[in-house]
């Protein structure tokens, strides 16, 4: 029997609306959601299919045997890897408080039920993976607009002008979000594109800036000037809206287009013609503030600067610029219900809301938990439980990590495939892959906002479970069950659905709900109560910030000039690799078996190294990575470029393992260097040697 | 006379090789066999911007196909509409079609020992769908085009 389901990729993170056809507990076809996408998948979205089938994945629980790292296993029952971590817990929970336990994710819509089970079992260190990731984008948002990062879609479609330093959207792919930046460029639209390097994204630009690597702030800073001094700001949205507008004028002064050309390398007349086209499409131009901009000390002023760019463009809550995300309150409807639980009155281990009053207290930050391990400041972290957050992957050097978390008494890692923290650890929980598992329903906000829901196209392939389930029966043990209020799938949707007037069946249709049939907009002279600051305007001189003693407007400085030798060791994404966890699927690994170190023509040369030649990345320490060069003109000469997720080290993964070169292992000592303003760990401020490798044998001793 | 074609939107192409593992999924081929290919030439600047265009290739299905004649077992068949596809109960997997295209498109499946290729996926084509790398396609820059709708 051939069946059809609606549901939501799993391949990254972005989880687009999928449409899979079965037969035989078999995907026979599978497909963009057509009422969303027009059928459009990526190549990972495909090659969800060869996940379900590789059996170089956990197949059933898994508890360690001999030393952490070992790789010995011993395959157990759901029923005793269940009583092995509640039994510990319980014990960790006795002798050092229920605080000394931490739970990581990797984010997403379905953090409420880790929060639920972490906060029900007595502890307020809930983290998530965001502080390598959008930490300083949300920090900067916040501080200026007083909503987070993911406080405004982007109506990319309808505006003129798109400017992304750095978001190489077309690698890193969210195909909404594509084929809107495709559809805009069709109508004529213009891309300017900034990088240290030459990437998809920048292929399709009008305009490319190609940066000293550490300099975004600087090209941010000449562009607010210029614009400014050619008064190309909306006067009325501004008097209206924001403070703090004649400080950023002072401020801005000295930095002149001919002094950022000089500081970021490119010529004073491209920024100038730059403007000249800011002039005529604004308000319609977008500035992306960024997506993953944990990379420089100053990344955190990089961002805010691209979000005071879109508030002095008055692009808020207008068509072809940044529309604030509606609700079903918007839409005059009831919301669902989603699993709770109120956050213990404990001070946070990571310092946050207390040593750290300016971040967001929601999933802190997961680098900042390590001086707990190690010190007891403020109190012993005993365990630490990894949803599908692979903290050795995701922050610098493992090697150091591991030395921390040695401290705790029990690692659990909760995960479809083997992460470096899950071969290090305890437990491994396997979760059925996204094809095979059912997940909560989510709302999913913007000017049309919509429920939509991951149903399971498949039975698992092997002994495996999703979530929810994995949650619950774990809460039953720990006597928290009622915190989680269902047996089965069906009893769960029932209960999130109870208050809307709709039922699970009403996704059959087109595999998500439409809460409302035309976008909504407001009234753009009526926003005041969106901007959530300590004075409810947009505030360019941020209260938190200066309370915290932090410059709103941070005074530039240069980035540091890699040492006679070195580089700059800048990582990226490639469209058919989700970092880290498709590196092992086969049809994946078919197309990008390995990344590569891109490496600037002329500097090769000097250091006698051509295409393909295999290059020693070495770190600070002497860690040696070890890589094939990709010589090219459209890099810097002070960065180095690598595709990062590579360098697995876990056996089982014949194909992952020790293929290619891994940054995070080159980020020697990199763990505490971190933006005290934006939280994020600071991933492109690692300088590595680079050298021929004596490991290319031009030698042959046989016939 | 071909009936239909493949034609890429280079400007809207990004490269992401999606097209290739649609096909493969399509087809339920394993590790091996590439039935689509993205290249692209060395990038060039153009008014200060790295650029390069995209090219697609499946199988040309040839007027006059070489590798139709040479099939010892007359499982390589050209349909009136212009189709060239195997027949896969009559392919004895000799590859002898491999060696007389001229650019060597049909691959061997190492799961079932026999000669693979692009079939402009056929039997979507008969239900009136479009074909599976065009289908799914990120950022729809594959069109499938009959050829009456261009007028040729
Ligand atoms: S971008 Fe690709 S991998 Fe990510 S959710 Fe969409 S289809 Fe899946
Ligand atoms: S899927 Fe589309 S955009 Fe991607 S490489 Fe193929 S033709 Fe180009
Ligand atoms: S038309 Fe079908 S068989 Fe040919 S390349 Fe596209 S998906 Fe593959």
């Amino acid at each position: 029997m051939k069946k059809s389901v609606y549901s939501m990729c799993g391949m990254c993170t972005v989880r687009c609306p999928i449409r899979v056809e079965v037969e035989n507990n078999k995907v026979v076809w599978i497909e963009g959601n057509q009422h969303l996408l027009g059928g459009a998948l990526c190549a990972k979205g495909s090659a969800g299919v060869a996940l379900v089938a590789d059996n170089e994945r956990p197949q059933q629980p898994l508890i360690r045997e001999g030393g952490r790292g070992a790789g010995r296993w011993q395959k157990v029952s759901w029923h005793t890897a269940y009583d092995y971590i509640t039994d510990k817990l319980k014990k960790i929970k006795k002798e050092h408080g229920p605080e000394s336990v931490v739970l990581s994710s990797r984010g997403g819509p379905w953090q409420d039920m880790y929060k639920t089970f972490i906060h029900a079992f007595g502890s307020p260190n809930y983290t998530n993976h965001d502080n390598t990731c959008g930490r300083n984008t949300h920090h900067a948002s916040l501080s200026l607009n007083g909503v987070g990062r993911t406080g405004f879609g982007y109506d990319i479609k309808n505006s003129k002008h798109l400017v992304l330093f750095g978001r190489n959207m077309f690698a890193s792919l969210k195909i909404a979000e594509n084929l809107q930046t495709m559809d805009m460029l069709d109508n004529g639209g213009r891309l300017t594109y900034v990088d240290v390097r030459q990437s998809m994204t920048g292929l399709k630009a009008s305009r490319f800036f190609q940066v000293r690597p550490g300099t975004d702030y600087a090209l941010a800073l000449g562009m607010i000037h210029e614009i400014i001094k050619r008064g190309l700001y909306d006067e009325e949205f501004i008097d209206r809206y924001v403070s703090g507008f004649d400080e950023l004028c002072y401020f801005v002064e000295q930095y002149t287009p001919q002094w950022a050309a000089k500081e970021c390398g490119v010529k004073e007349k491209a920024i100038l013609d730059f403007v000249d086209e800011v002039a005529e499409d604004m308000p319609q131009v977008i500035f992306h503030p960024g997506w993953n901009l944990s990379r420089y000390k100053d990344s955190f002023y990089a961002s805010r600067a691209l979000h005071i760019l879109n508030v002095l463009m008055g692009n808020i809550e207008t068509k072809g610029g940044l529309i604030i995300p509606k609700g079903p309150s918007d839409c005059g409807i009831k919301g669902i219900r989603n699993l709770d639980c109120p956050k213990p009155d404990i001070k946070r281990a990571d310092g946050v809301g207390w040593k750290y009053k300016h971040f967001d207290k929601g999933p802190g930050l997961a680098h900042l938990f390590f001086d707990a391990m190690e010190k007891h400041d403020p109190y012993a972290v005993k365990a630490w439980i990894a949803m599908r957050h692979d903290p050795f992957t995701s922050m610098p050097d493992p090697q150091r990590q591991k030395r921390f978390f040695d401290n705790c008494d029990l690692l659990v890692s909760i995960d479809t495939h083997y992460s470096e923290f899950g071969w290090y650890s305890d437990v491994i929980l396997p979760e059925s892959t996204y094809l095979e598992r059912d997940n909560p329903i989510c709302l999913q906000k913007g000017p049309k906002p919509r429920l939509a829901v991951r149903r399971k196209a498949l039975e698992p392939e092997f002994d495996t479970k999703a979530g929810w389930e994995i949650f619950k029966q774990l809460a039953d043990r720990l006597d928290i069950g009622d915190y989680f209020p269902y047996k089965t799938i069906e009893e769960l949707y029932e209960w999130q659905l109870e208050p809307t007037e709709f039922t699970i069946d009403d996704f059959e249709e087109k595999g998500f709900i439409s809460l409302s049939d035309k976008p909504i907009m407001f009234d753009r002279q009526e926003l005041a109560g969106q901007f959530n600051t300590p004075s409810g305007k947009i505030e360019i001189i941020s209260k938190k910030l200066e309370d915290a003693n932090l410059p709103s407007l941070l005074t530039y400085e240069s980035p540091r000039k890699p040492p006679k030798g070195m580089f700059r060791l800048v990582y990226g994404r490639a469209a058919v690799h989700s970092h880290s966890h498709t590196i092992n699927n086969p049809l994946l690994h078919e197309l990008m078996p390995k990344n590569s170190l891109w490496i600037n023509k002329k500097i090769a040369a000097k250091l006698g190294v051509e295409e393909n030649d295999v290059v020693d990345v070495i770190a600070e320490n002497g860690v040696t990575e070890r890589v094939r060069a990709r010589v090219t003109e459209f890099i810097h000469p002070e960065a180095v470029y690598t595709v990062h997720g590579f360098g697995r080290q876990i056996p089982l993964q014949t194909k992952a393992y020790h293929a290619g070169l891994s940054d995070q292992k080159l980020m020697v000592n990199k763990l505490d260097d971190w933006d005290r303003a934006g939280g994020a760990i600071n991933l492109c401020e690692t300088f590595v040697q680079v050298r021929l490798s004596p490991n290319n044998p031009k030698r042959s001793v046989e016939l | 006379m071909n009936n239909y074609m493949i034609y890429l939107n280079s400007k809207r192409c990004i490269g992401c090789h999606g097209c290739e593992v649609h096909c493969k999924i399509n087809k339920g081929l394993p590790v091996g066999p590439i039935l689509c290919e993205i290249g692209h030439d060395p990038l060039k600047s153009v008014k200060g911007v790295p650029k390069t265009e995209f090219t697609f290739r499946s199988c040309f299905h040839c007027d006059d196909p070489f590798c139709v004649p040479i099939c010892p077992t007359a499982a390589m068949i050209k349909r009136p509409d212009g189709i060239v596809y195997i027949d896969q109960e009559r392919c004895i997997g000799c590859m002898a079609c491999a060696g007389a295209c001229p650019w060597s498109i049909p691959q061997i499946n190492p799961d079932t020992n026999k000669a693979v290729k692009c079939d402009y996926c056929l039997d979507r084509v008969d239900r009136g769908k479009r074909p599976a790398c065009v289908t799914k396609c990120t950022t729809h820059a594959l069109k499938f085009v009959t050829i009456k709708e261009v007028g040729l």
